[in-house]
């Protein structure tokens, strides 16, 4: 753990797999800007790696003002050990106040770890980060991270605050922040530093790796039509791809049915699944649990179809439908086709 | 929701969080093909003992709640120090725990808690591919892919929902454990029975139960922080350093929205609609 100061720097975990950045850590830097000019500090990519010096520049263009390198060969790939080890290193030697993650497979592994070690607090899944005041009996902490994420279920939203032992340090989903404009012509300094692995800090051996390509780009696509427990049934759930095929869009659905096996996680739209703001999203059978919405009320168009006219999902929509879905989905179906 | 804004738990059912059973059942897998002892751990209050019965029911050798006053309010970084303090105290190769808690999703306590006994870990395990000569392979889940994993025990593991079917219950254990319960049942019971009995009376007979249902297996064990040794600078609100600044109800912010009949006519106008402003290609 490391005191409070407010000298400190506004980090990012600059995600890279063989050589390559992910698209989470620009993402998160475009946040990181804002919250560092917030805060009148500088903004900083921590990029860890073998010879990965090269992806600096770009990680300036994307918002940072420093970029810390940690190359050695046994840092080539992944692992949770000897990444929170130089990473901790690193937070004792800067104290920075903020530092956020992507909510990946390796963020989700990675952050945890690193919060143990320096004790610090750290929270999942932020779906909102701000700087802002909290006053606790009469003390003002002022220009705290306000990490803000969807709670417990119910339509309830979480700020959650760590004033006593820093870095601040949360993690967001891919898609959540959205990507920021790069400007070429940002200065940047590159920060290169020495770094103590050996292999007993690579405890894991990899000794295979298989790729799987996801079965839906949800985040291209142009209209994405999604489906809720509402659709009652896998069998049913045809009629979400149906409507999707005719529009050219992509399936999506909820958690609850997902867990129901009415189709695979790759689909889900929401808090914990992807985040996508389309030209136009059509749920269906959807109520609208804040975690759903916190994936898609940025799209441009909503219609809704469900026959609770309490559901909450018909307040963010712009086209309201109270009716049975297994009706009004083959109607809209027709209307598509019959366009032209 | 308390004051403070943490989840007041007293108030909630304790439940069997889904991929905690899927960690119970790969260490009964384990134990069964390898051999071992599997111990369930839980941090709650009284009312979790019930998880630990549970895990009786499904094969667990050996149960243990860690309750106090103390723990409430623990983050995850508190709740994570708290059971390292709880798993040191136990000869161990192999920590499971499930992946995430169905309420709050954070996946943090698992590898906080590897942390915290220097221990490496392997999240998302899918499959247990091999144990032999002190070393796992397993594997992981990673999203975008599968990792296989090589590690020399003892390594912490959390489990994902895919990796298994978690067992039912045995008749034959559920009759026998149906009756174990932990120290703070039997005083809390003794308690209710017994309205008009002093404390020294209740303290008497509590033993007396307590003694009987160990010499028949059927006590849980029960720690506490001063148990643990934990140094409390590091548990419960003190140790968290992730506090609550403020709840919300969502305010839904009215949008200009229109109400479509839902009949062929005020179907067909909104796809029309939706084509003409270019919503729709």
């Amino acid at each position: 753990m490391i005191s409070v100061n407010r000298k400190g720097e506004v980090w990012v975990f600059a995600e890279q797999h063989e050589g390559k950045l992910e698209d989470i850590g620009l993402e998160l830097l475009g946040r990181a800007r804002m919250l560092a000019d917030n805060l009148g500090v500088k903004a900083a990519a921590v990029l860890i790696g073998d010879e990965v010096k090269a992806l600096a520049e770009k990680l300036c263009h994307y918002g940072a003002d420093k970029i810390y390198v940690l190359e050695h060969p046994l840092l080539e790939h992944y692992q949770a050990n000897s990444y929170s080890r130089v990473i901790y290193d690193l937070v004792h030697k800067y104290q920075p106040q903020i530092m956020i993650y992507g909510a990946t497979s390796c963020g989700r592994d990675l952050a945890p770890r690193v919060a143990s070690a320096t004790k610090a607090g750290l929270t999942a899944d932020c779906t909102d980060l701000q700087i802002g005041d909290h006053e606790n009996k009469d003390v003002v902490h002022k220009n705290l991270l306000l990490q803000i994420r969807p709670a417990f279920g119910g339509n309830i939203i979480a700020t959650i605050i760590n004033y006593d032992r820093w870095p601040q340090m949360a993690t967001v989903r891919e898609g959540v922040m959205p990507m920021p404009e790069p400007i070429t012509a940002r200065k940047h300094e590159i920060i290169t530093e020495k770094v103590h692995v050996s292999h007993e800090d690579l405890p894991l051996e990899i000794l295979n790796e298989r790729k799987r390509e996801k079965k839906v780009n949800l985040k291209a696509s142009r209209i994405v039509v999604s489906g809720g427990a509402g659709v009652g049934s896998k069998e049913n759930f045809r009629l979400i791809w149906d409507l999707a095929n005719a529009l050219g869009a992509a399936p999506g659905a909820t958690r609850a049915a997902v867990d129901l096996g009415f189709i695979d996680h790759d689909h889900q739209v929401g808090q914990t699944g992807t985040t996508v703001r389309p030209s136009l999203y059509i749920a269906v059978g959807i109520s609208g649990a804040i975690q759903h919405q916190a994936g898609m009320n940025s799209s441009q168009k909503i219609v809704a179809i469900n026959n609770d006219p309490e559901a909450p999902i018909f307040d963010i929509a712009h086209y309201k439908i109270v009716g049975d879905l297994n009706v009004v989905v083959p109607m809209m179906i027709k209307a598509i086709k019959a366009r032209a | 929701m308390n004051d403070d804004g943490t989840v007041n738990r007293g108030a909630l059912p304790a439940i069997f969080n889904p991929e905690d059973l899927n960690a119970l059942e790969l260490a009964l897998r384990i134990r069964d093909k390898f051999g071992g002892k599997v111990t369930a751990i839980t941090m709650g209050l009284p009312a979790a003992s019930a998880i630990l019965r549970e895990s009786l029911y499904r094969g667990a050798d050996d149960a243990i709640l860690i309750t106090d006053k103390r723990c409430a309010a623990s983050d995850t970084l508190a709740t994570s120090y708290i059971l390292s303090r709880a798993i040191k105290k136990i000869d161990y190769d192999l920590v499971l725990c499930g992946r995430q808690a169905i309420d709050g999703d954070t996946a943090q306590v698992g590898p906080q808690l590897a942390e915290k006994l220097s221990v490496p870990q392997i999240t998302y395990v899918e499959e247990l591919l091999s144990l032999e000569n002190r070393s796992i392979v397993a594997k992981r889940n990673i999203g975008s892919g599968w990792q296989e994993v090589k590690c020399k025990l003892p390594v912490l593991l959390t489990v994902v929902g895919e990796a298994n079917e978690p067992r039912v219950p045995v008749a034959r254990r559920l009759m026998k454990y149906k009756k174990a319960r932990t120290p703070i049942e039997i005083e809390m019971r003794l308690k209710q029975d017994n309205p008009d009995a002093n404390e020294d009376e209740l303290k008497h007979l509590a033993q007396r139960k307590i003694g009987e249902l160990e010499e028949k297996g059927l006590l849980m064990k029960q720690w506490d922080l001063d148990f643990l040794g934990a140094d409390l600078q590091w548990c419960g609100r003190d140790g968290s350093p992730t506090k609550v600044h403020r709840i919300q109800s969502v305010i839904l912010t009215a949008r200009e929205s229109k109400t479509v009949e839902p009949g062929e006519q005020g179907v067909a106008d909104m796809i029309h609609e939706l084509i003409k402003d270019k919503t729709i290609s």
